[in-house]
Formats: structure tokens, C-alpha cells, sequence
């Protein structure tokens, strides 16, 4: 078997902390790899040795059988190894060629030569089937449409093996279906890829072999075809794993939110909530299914009291909050499980014990006419870090140095601690891995459980179809239809999500959906 | 190497760097380094009076300091306290001249009276960052110009035309006989004793009060601050206000302790501006800033001994400071290359 790269018995130390140990993955060509993981096992510190970024205390490389040596991404490059980051290095303002081309722009007679370099970026673009059109201004394009503008550039640059990192983790659904076409494609067409990710069920779809790995360990490789999602998790975390939310049925009560014929808008003065009308009860999860940008953000802003409401009445515990501080709002009684937790869930310069008063600093028995008592800060951390179990090294522990998946369990415990009658949850699994996501929807079920009312915002239908007791669908700031998970398919879900909500549309789309796939 | 052992070379080496440099800057140009460092080392510790008036320099700088590191602590660049500090100098010398009081009231009177010069002059900034996102940085600076010339022109009209105003009141002085006794008649005053005392109230307010907490918290993050429920705009202007405050009290020192006067200004002190230095030198923390403000001060006061007895130019002199304050200040250059040889070290083992 012919491997195009072979990491093997890879070390990489972090002064005492050991972040690789002694691990090895060999991806042959014309495969689809997968680099399995929890949060903080190690794989981006793996690939960033491949990529030049880190040297490794021990281990070889070795790109098509001979060692290398990869003292930079530009050696990586030469190897024609290309990345395709997470996060996406473009310039927002610049087209699709002028990103292509940065740092290497070709010249003719010294100048800047955009006119061949776009026609290039077509051909590639058409080769690879995706569609990009080369003048497109980034800001203009989707999210989508950008992670493949990241796929040209690695292409335009000759890369033969391509490295995806967590490349679902922004996508919508449709998104998701579209990539795993273009990495079949890529792959058709004589590429080799390793896949990072968390998510059992993209690994299931397109990968040909999977490399777990486990808190720095190299736990091993197996071939995707004669595995399964479980036996894949409890490869990942270590231990077995529950799939489908354990829940038993909700004894909704009074209604504790209650909105009505909401307007709100975005900073531009574009209605982006429209005459929104919902109502959350005592006892019950109500999830909201959407795609991204369709008003939930404006939506949970509003009702937190971060955004100015145009129109309407927001009541909870039938008290008016409609246009309140969001510290009057978070004092009736809400939690809020923020939807970007860098910007809004946390203060990452702030150790953790700070973070986890973050609402409540000022409050007996934490503060007495102004003065803090910091034991009291670190007992209150400490009861958290435990019951939520929040692995951290201690409550003085800056919250940047935590992983995601800790993070997010810390604000979600600071957030259930205060035992709130409505807690908003937005995208509380998002980036986290099966052990941290089984974690969170048990916590979300036993607020449920205790009598309060959860709302839970998610982009992902497994989530909303998991936790939910009831599903609310917005769609261009309305809501367009409630359901029940019982009773509703994904696709069915889906449909509706994208704004088809009578049959005749929904068949045609169907069918227009099946010709597409003929073609 | 381990950390302890970093944390205490870096200094070392900064300073001995520094020198170094400098010492090669007076060779060059034709002067002995070791007269030049003898003349620093006699005009900071010589004798009683020269540490007098050494302490007498660093009591402003800790004021100013002070200023700074608070609003960089909340997140604001506060360049302005040059101007609060002149207009802090001003109000504590009208008041202590402008009346006659029993010391009790009038000396702290006067203080005060520069400490809500100073804070009313960080409210502007502060106001206008927090109601129309006007940067402070903008603000502070045109409001440096404000002061200079608003206190020159409110001194003319005070002393009648004169470019100065009278001697303040004795009940209004920081003067200390006790003190200057001490130090072989230099003007070594109480006022370093009020910065001292201002070190602790910054470090209470940062790290026991909700409100630093608060200031903090927006320092870092204004977004999770609103989240949290906390007035961002309300501690963007409080954070200039204090910082203000701490401004114009080194002013008073000026007014009250070392000069006893307010004279018009064909420039700007320097005091404030030298307050950011000071105040990153001390990476923001309140007992940074008493290191800051000491090698400062220390630098400033002794330097002047240089050309009269080593006979080195003055030019030569600020250079040669400069050289060494930037050594301290690039201590992080200096920690990189300590960590890259202990790491070649590890690999040659």
C-alpha cells in the first residue's frame, strides 16, 4: 500500500504538558482520512507538526516514503501539503482571485497579473466542480461559498493532500451535503484528505479510515467500513457513550415566556424579527429550528435585554421585560447559555472563578457594600468546577486556557447554578465533542425535569429533534410552524426550515431535488 | 531553567543591556562611561539630599503612573494625563493661594481640588467614548492642549498679567520640615506618602471593590460585560474619572509640595506623557508602578548631575537614558532569547 504521508510514533511536549504521545497516522493515497478526537486530544497540535507550525519532540515524517523535515507551512506547501482552516483566513473585502493569489500574486512586466490568475481560479473552480466565481467579493458570498474559496487557494497552490479542519462546524445542513460532494470529488480526482472532526456521523458518511485519538494518545486506526458511530465514541472518549437524549415525557405547566407580535432590528434598521409570536412553558423544552441568520440571534437578544425591541411585549413569569436591562432581565429570572461564548458567555482574560460570578459579584453573600470576597468567588467556583465538571486546574485558572467544551460547561453551569425559571440555550453544543454534547442535553433535561422552561436554539436538526419537547420553526423572523419531534421527519424539518410550508412547494422541490442528483 | 530564575534575570540583564548600550553611546562620542555612570550613580544616591529630591521626582511619577495603569486596566488608552495633571496643579494652587485656612481644612481642600480638576478633565473623554464612541485617544490629546493653554491664561488673569502665581498659603503646603531636615535641606515633601497611599487605593479599588471588578470585566470584554448585566458606559466614564483624579493629584504634588506655585507652561510638563511609560514598564499593576516610577524618576533626577560632573552633553544624557528605559521595557525580547538558548540547551543534550 503506497502512503502519501506518514506521521509515525509522533511527540510533541509542551514544557511538561505532553499534547502528542507517540502517534501515528498513515494516509494512503486517494483516501479520505479521519482524525477522530475530543476537544483537547491532541489532533490540531498533530497537524499543526504536519504543517510546519510546531517542530515534534520525537517521530518522523515521511511525504510519498521519504523523511522529510517540515521547518515551515512553506516546506508544507512545497510537499504540496494544504490546509483548510477553520476559521477562515480571508480578506473580507477582496475578491475570490485577490485572496487566491495573496502572497504569491503573479506578475506580468510587474504587475499584477489578476486577469490570468482568474481564469486559472475558473478552471480549477470548474475541474473540482465548485462553482466559485472567481470576481466574487468575499463579504458578498456565503459562508459555504468562502470554505471553498480556502479549497482553491490550496488547490491553486498544488496541494495534493488537503487537511480539513472541523470543516462542518459553521456550515448549514445543505452546506454539509454540498462539501462531502466536493471531498468525493477531490478525492476522485487523485487527491488524498485528512478529515478533523468530532462528528461521528460525517466520519460515517465519507471517510475511508479512521485515526482516534485520546488525550495526547495515539489510540489507533480502523477501517470506517467495519466500524460503527458507537464503537467509535467510546474509541474517542474511553468509555461507552448514549446516543439518543434518555428523556422521559414533559408535564408542561403555566407559561413562563410569552412573546407577542415581536418586531426587532439588526443594527442596520433591517426587520430581521417579524411580528414573532411564542410561548415557553413551566416543565417544557421548546426548540427552535432555523438556519442561521434567520432571526434567532435578533430573537434571543431581545429577550436578554441586549437589543432595543421595536415592537411588541416580551412577559416572563408574566412580568412586562419588553426593552429592559439585560441585568433587570437576568434578575426575573432567565439564564442565558449565549450563542458565542468568546464574545458573550465569558471574559477570557478573567480567571474561571471570575467568569462563574459573572452575574452575581455583586450579591450576597459574594459581596457586602462593594467589597468582594474572593473565597467566597472561589468556593462558588469550586462547587461548580465539580458538579459540572469543568476541567480546569482551579478557579485561578484564566478561561482562555481552557478548552471549548470546558468552557462551555462552565458557563453552563454558572448559568443553571442560578437555577433560572426560563434558560435560553443557543447552539450549547456547538464545536463540542459527543462526551461534552451528551453532557449538556442530560443538564438541559433536568432544568426540563425541575419544572423550568428551556429554549433551546440550534442549527443542528439532530439536537433540536433529540432535546426538544416541541419545535418552533423560524423562518425569515417568523415563526412558520410548531411541531412535535414524534411526528416529524428531518426532511420534513428541513423543508420547513427552508421556508416551504405548503405541500405543493414542498413536492416540487423534492422533485427538483432527485433531477439534481441525476444530473 | 526554571521560572523563578527567569523572572529574575530578565531584569537583571535588561539593566546591564541597557547600560552596555549606553555606555557604548558615550564612548562613541568621546566621553568616559564610567565618569558618566559614577555622575548617575552620585546624582541619584550621592547623599541625604540627592535621595531627597530623587523621591521628590518619583512622587509625580507615581500619581501619573497610577493614571495611567487604571484606565489601561478598564481598557481606555488615557493620554490626557498630561493635561489633568496641569489642570490639577492649577486648582490646587488657586486654592492655596486664593485663601487662608486652617491647615486642617485647607491642605486637603487644595488636594481635592486638584483630584476633581483632574477627574472633571477625564469626564469629557470619558463621556464622549461612552455616548458617541468618540476615541479617547482623540480626546485626551486635544484636551493636553486645552489645559496648557486654558491654565496659562486663567494664571495670567490670577496673578494680574504675571506668568506666575504667588507662593500658596503654608497652610496649604505639603512641605515637611521634618523631612527636609532629613534629607539635608532637599524638597523631599509629604506628597510621596499620598502617592503611596493612592498605590493602595488603586490596588483596593482593582482587586476588593465591585466596581473594579465591573471596570475589569469592560476592560477585557465589553460584550460579556453587557451580557452580565453591567453598565459599560457608566464604567468607561468612571474609569476616565478616577483616572483624572489620580492625574490631578500629581499635579497637587507639584503645586503643594515641590514648587508651591503654578507658573505658565511654554510646553508641556512631560510628567504625564512619561506616565505611560512608566505605567507599562509596570505592566498596570499598582506595585508596577512604584518600580516603574522609581527607575524613572531615579533616572530623570540623577541624569541631571551628568554634564556638570562628568561634562557630558545633555542630548548625550537623554539618549543614554532613553537606551536603558528601553532595555527594561523590551524585557520580553530579552525572555524570548533566554527561553530560545535554554531550549538549544535541551536539544544539544
Amino acid at each position: 500500500m503506497e502512503y502519501v504521508i506518514e506521521m509515525l510514533n509522533i511527540r510533541k511536549e509542551f514544557g511538561t504538558f505532553v499534547a502528542n504521545d507517540n502517534i501515528t497516522l498513515q494516509l494512503q493515497k486517494g483516501e479520505i482520512h479521519a482524525l477522530l478526537g475530543e476537544n483537547g486530544a491532541g489532533k490540531s497540535t498533530l497537524m499543526n507538526v504536519l504543517f510546519g507550525l510546531y517542530q515534534p519532540e520525537g517521530g518522523e515524517i515521511r511525504v510519498r516514503g521519504k523523511k522529510v523535515d517540515i521547518a515551515n507551512p512553506n516546506v508544507a506547501n512545497d510537499l504540496g501539503i494544504g490546509m483548510v482552516h477553520q476559521h477562515f483566513m480571508l480578506v473580507e473585502n477582496f475578491s475570490v482571485t485577490e485572496n487566491i493569489i495573496l502572497g504569491s500574486e503573479p506578475t506580468k512586466y510587474g504587475i499584477t497579473n489578476k486577469k490570468d490568475a482568474a481564469k486559472k481560479v475558473q478552471a480549477l473552480s470548474e475541474q473540482y466542480g465548485l462553482n466559485v466565481d472567481p470576481y466574487a467579493i468575499i463579504e458578498d458570498i456565503s459562508v459555504g461559498m468562502q470554505q471553498r474559496v480556502e479549497i482553491l487557494k490550496t488547490l491553486y497552490r498544488g496541494a495534493e493532500i488537503l487537511i480539513f479542519d472541523e470543516p462542518t462546524a459553521s456550515l448549514t445542513p445543505q452546506e454539509i451535503t454540498e462539501l462531502i460532494q466536493i471531498m468525493k470529488r477531490l478525492i476522485a480526482e487523485g487527491k488524498s484528505i485528512i478529515l478533523i472532526t468530532h462528528k461521528l456521523k460525517e466520519i460515517m458518511d465519507v471517510s475511508d479510515r479512521v485515526t482516534v485519538i485520546r488525550k495526547g494518545q495515539g489510540i489507533g486506526t480502523v477501517i470506517t467500513a467495519e466500524t460503527n458511530p458507537n464503537d467509535l465514541a467510546s474509541l474517542m472518549v474511553g468509555r461507552q457513550v448514549e446516543f439518543t437524549t434518555v428523556k422521559g415525557q414533559a408535564f408542561p405547566g403555566e407559561e413562563i415566556l410569552d412573546i407577542k407580535d415581536l418586531v426587532v432590528q439588526d443594527y442596520r434598521g433591517i426587520e430581521k424579527v417579524k411580528r414573532l409570536n411564542l410561548n415557553v412553558r413551566k416543565g417544557e423544552i421548546v426548540g427552535i429550528a432555523g438556519i442561521d441568520g434567520n432571526g434567532q440571534s435578533e430573537l434571543i437578544e431581545a429577550i436578554t435585554g441586549l437589543r432595543k425591541v421595536k415592537s411588541g411585549t416580551i412577559f416572563i413569569n408574566g412580568k412586562d421585560v419588553t426593552n429592559m436591562k439585560p441585568r433587570k432581565v437576568t434578575e426575573a429570572g432567565v439564564g442565558h447559555i449565549p450563542q458565542d461564548r468568546h464574545k458573550h458567555g465569558l471574559v477570557l482574560d478573567f480567571p474561571v472563578g471570575h467568569n462563574i460570578s459573572l452575574q452575581t459579584y455583586y450579591t450576597k453573600p459574594i459581596s457586602k457594600s462593594g467589597i468582594i470576597d474572593y473565597n467566597k468567588i472561589n468556593e462558588k467556583a469550586l462547587q461548580i468546577i465539580k458538579d459540572f465538571d469543568v476541567r480546569t486546574q482551579g478557579p485561578g485558572e484564566l478561561a482562555r486556557s481552557l478548552s471549548g467544551g470546558n468552557q462551555q460547561k462552565a458557563i453552563i453551569g454558572r448559568e443553571v447554578d442560578r437555577d433560572p425559571d426560563l434558560l435560553i440555550a443557543a447552539l450549547p453544543t456547538r464545536g463540542l465533542d459527543v462526551g461534552a454534547i451528551e453532557f449538556i442535553h442530560s443538564r438541559l433535561i433536568e432544568q426540563r425535569d425541575n419544572g423550568k422552561a428551556v429554549l433551546l436554539i440550534s442549527f443542528e436538526l439532530d439536537e433540536v429533534m433529540n432535546v426538544s419537547d416541541r419545535i418552533a420553526v423560524i423562518h425569515d423572523g417568523e415563526i412558520v410552524d410548531i411541531v412535535t419531534p414524534e411526528t416529524t421527519s428531518e426532511q420534513q424539518l428541513g423543508l420547513l426550515m427552508a421556508g416551504h410550508t405548503d405541500n405543493k412547494k414542498t413536492q416540487d422541490l423534492t422533485k427538483k431535488g432527485e433531477d439534481q442528483h441525476v444530473e | 531553567m526554571s521560572n523563578r530564575a527567569t523572572n529574575l534575570l530578565v531584569p537583571i540583564i535588561s539593566v546591564i543591556l541597557g547600560l552596555l548600550v549606553g555606555a557604548v553611546i558615550m564612548l562613541v562620542s568621546g566621553y568616559s562611561p564610567v565618569e558618566g555612570y559614577a555622575a548617575l550613580w552620585n546624582g541619584i544616591f550621592g547623599d541625604m539630599y540627592t535621595i531627597g529630591e530623587t523621591i521628590r521626582q518619583i512622587t509625580p511619577y507615581l500619581l501619573a503612573g497610577l493614571a495611567v495603569a487604571f484606565a489601561f486596566r478598564s481598557g481606555l488608552f488615557n493620554i490626557g494625563v498630561e493635561g489633568q495633571l496641569i489642570v490639577g496643579w492649577f486648582a490646587a494652587a488657586y486654592v492655596g493661594v486664593a485663601v487662608e485656612l486652617p491647615k486642617i481644612i485647607h491642605l486637603p481642600l487644595a488636594i481635592i481640588a486638584a483630584a476633581v480638576a483632574g477627574a472633571l478633565w477625564g469626564f469629557v473623554p470619558g463621556l464622549l467614548k461612552a455616548k458617541f464612541h468618540v476615541h479617547e485617544v482623540i480626546v485626551t490629546i486635544m484636551m493636553n492642549y486645552i489645559a496648557l493653554h486654558v491654565t496659562n491664561a486663567l494664571i495670567r488673569t490670577v496673578s494680574d498679567g504675571g506668568d506666575r502665581t504667588e507662593s500658596i498659603f503654608a497652610s496649604a503646603s505639603l512641605r515637611s520640615e521634618f523631612l527636609e531636615n532629613l534629607t539635608e535641606f532637599s524638597r523631599l515633601h509629604f506628597g510621596i506618602i499620598i502617592a503611596l497611599v493612592m498605590v493602595g487605593v488603586m490596588w483596593f479599588i482593582l482587586e476588593k471593590t465591585t466596581l473594579g471588578f465591573e471596570l475589569k470585566a469592560v476592560g477585557f470584554n465589553q460584550n460579556a460585560s453587557q451580557y452580565a448585566g453591567m453598565n459599560v458606559n457608566k464604567n468607561i466614564i468612571l474609569a476616565m474619572v478616577i483616572s483624572g483624579a489620580f492625574a490631578g493629584l500629581g499635579g497637587a504634588m507639584e503645586a503643594l509640595g515641590t514648587f508651591e506655585y503654578v507658573s505658565s507652561k511654554g510646553g508641556f510638563t512631560g510628567i504625564g506623557f512619561d506616565g505611560i511609560a512608566v505605567a507599562l514598564l509596570g505592566m498596570n499593576t499598582p506595585l508596577g508602578v512604584i518600580f516603574g516610577a522609581t527607575l524613572f524618576g531615579s533616572l530623570k533626577y540623577g541624569a541631571l548631575n551628568m554634564p556638570n560632573a562628568a561634562g557630558i552633553p545633555i542630548e548625550i544624557v537623554e539618549i543614554v537614558i532613553a537606551v536603558i528605559i528601553f532595555f527594561v521595557a523590551s524585557g520580553y525580547i530579552i525572555r524570548l532569547l533566554l527561553l530560545r538558548a535554554s531550549a538549544k540547551k535541551k536539544e544539544a543534550k
